[in-house]
């Protein structure tokens, strides 16, 4: 498969690790990492919103870095690290943002959530007391249809000062 | 919409990849990050053949401080937010420190490459008009090691036209590192934080004995390509930084630019809107004393 990974192939074997766990597929090279994660794999808490890197709503996390799903090859995530919001979830890694959201009425259709808890995860471990500013400035790449962003702002300052409801 | 159809290789050397792009024509294209590249195949805009991934080319990666003298080096395959991260560029390069910070949003700038936004060419982008108002160097390989070095003054050419021919790897770029003096100024307009620009401003300059030297007042957004003012350098040239002065300069600089029409708005629009950037970015470099060292 490598050999013809150098001259092009439409279909490749991938191994990865998805939130935790190794995962193989083969998968058709012009499938989309979110596409690849909702459809073939049932992990369905990354959406599709714009799918041309705008919306924010596909977000997934790779090799530690979030990342539009809808902007790359499943194929590309081959020997790499996926994490997803089920995982996140799983691991307690953003109990706190989910409290948090919950106790602010950060989410109304809840559409855009899975996409603002990966951008405030990756935020709030950059900078572990941002300003309302800064949470601003982060979140400026997630559309919230529902017009949320009051509330998710409130949310991610909530859960950056340790916030307990 | 989704992609059509294409191949992918994903060669492990930079000769392989302009092996695979001799041997395509124009029919392949490289993906970097992919964060124009994606938008534009699932908006069935464009349809190539096979997809060069240079994501696992080691050699792409880095960002060198000293290079080679007096330049840092940027490599294809370092993303926008290594770039806004690194204390180098921070120190070597501010400006384009400055203008990272408007460079689209964090999960665009952890994938998207800053060697890939000069690729482009998009005449919203912060990174050629930072290029040319550096003087910054691109350097494009082709098969057999074939290397060439071109200015970025004589990179850009137009709208998304670049002098970067179809089997040419763009394998970094070389900016110079601040030199004695020089002072740096950025802004940019836009509707929300990350968005492309409407219009923006990204000058350098040199303070020396309290005049200003070599002013390079690069506007972008405005036009197919950021636009350099020479008569904004002419009336700089050798003066003391006064706001009458800025007034000038920005008054000059306008009359240089041909905006077009589009969504968001006309020439009338563009031009106001450039002043009054010109305006801020002269007043916020010059203005705070930096003249009277
Ligand atoms: C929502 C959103 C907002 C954005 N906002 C901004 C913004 O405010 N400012 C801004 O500057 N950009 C913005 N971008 C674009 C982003 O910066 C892109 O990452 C960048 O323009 C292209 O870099 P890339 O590495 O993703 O290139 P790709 O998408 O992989 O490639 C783009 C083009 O350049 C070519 N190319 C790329 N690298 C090379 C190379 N090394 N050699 C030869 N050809 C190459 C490709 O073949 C392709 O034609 C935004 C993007 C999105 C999705
Ligand atoms: S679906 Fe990916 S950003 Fe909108
Ligand atoms: S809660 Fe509905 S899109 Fe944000």
């Amino acid at each position: 498969m490598n050999d013809l990974l150098e001259t092009g192939v439409e279909e490749a074997g991938i191994s990865f690790v998805l939130n935790g766990r190794p995962v193989r597929h083969v998968v058709p090279v012009r499938r989309n990492l979110v596409d690849f994660l909702r459809h073939d794999l049932g992990l369905t808490a990354a959406h599709v919103g714009c799918e041309v890197g705008v919306c924010g709503a596909c977000n997934v996390r790779v090799d530690g870095a979030v990342v539009r799903g809808c902007l790359m090859l499943a194929v590309q995530v081959d020997g790499l690290a996926v994490d997803t919001i089920e995982g996140m979830n799983d691991s307690g890694e953003i109990a706190g943002l989910q409290r948090a959201f919950v106790a602010c009425n950060a989410l109304q259709c809840g559409y855009c959530t899975p996409g603002m808890l990966m951008t405030a995860c990756e935020l709030l471990r950059q900078n572990a007391c941002p300003s309302r500013g800064e949470i601003r400035d982060a979140i400026s790449g997630n559309y919230c249809r529902c017009t949320g962003y009051q509330s998710i702002v409130d949310a991610v300052a909530l859960a950056a000062q340790g916030g307990q409801p | 919409m989704k992609a059509p159809a294409f191949q992918y290789a994903r060669p492990a050397s930079v000769d392989d990849a302009c092996a695979l792009l001799a041997q395509h024509g124009g029919d392949a294209r490289i993906l970097a990050g992919g964060q124009s590249m994606f938008a534009t195949l699932n908006l069935r805009l464009s349809a190539p053949s096979l997809l060069v991934d240079i994501n696992r080319i080691p050699a792409l990666q880095g960002i060198t401080a000293d290079a080679e003298p007096g330049l840092v080096r940027i490599g294809a395959l370092v993303r926008h937010a290594e770039t806004a991260a690194s204390s180098v560029v921070a120190r070597e390069v501010p400006l384009v420190a400055m203008a990272m910070h408007h460079v689209a949003h964090p999960a665009v700038r952890n994938r998207g490459t800053t060697c890939g936004s000069l690729a482009l060419a998009d005449p919203s982008a912060e990174m050629p008009a930072c290029a040319i108002a550096l003087d910054a160097t691109l350097v494009l390989q082709s098969r057999d090691g074939g290397m060439r070095r071109v200015a970025a003054a004589d990179y850009f050419q137009g709208l998304y036209e670049t002098a970067r021919r179809d089997d040419e790897l763009l394998v970094e770029v070389l900016f110079p590192s601040r030199r004695p003096g020089e002072v740096f100024g950025f802004d940019e307009l836009s509707r929300r934080h990350g968005d492309f620009a409407l219009v923006g401003v990204a000058l350098r300059a040199r303070i020396d004995a309290g005049v200003i030297r070599d002013l390079r007042l690069t506007t972008f957004a405005t036009d197919p390509m950021p636009v350099v003012s020479g008569a904004a350098a002419r009336i700089a040239e050798g003066e003391r930084w006064s706001p009458a002065l800025g007034e000038a300069i920005a008054a000059a600089a306008v009359r240089e630019l041909e905006p077009d029409t589009n969504h968001a708005g006309g020439p009338e629009v563009k031009r106001l809107q450039a002043a009054t950037m010109m305006r801020r970015v002269l007043a916020a470099t010059f203005g705070r004393g930096a003249a009277h060292d």
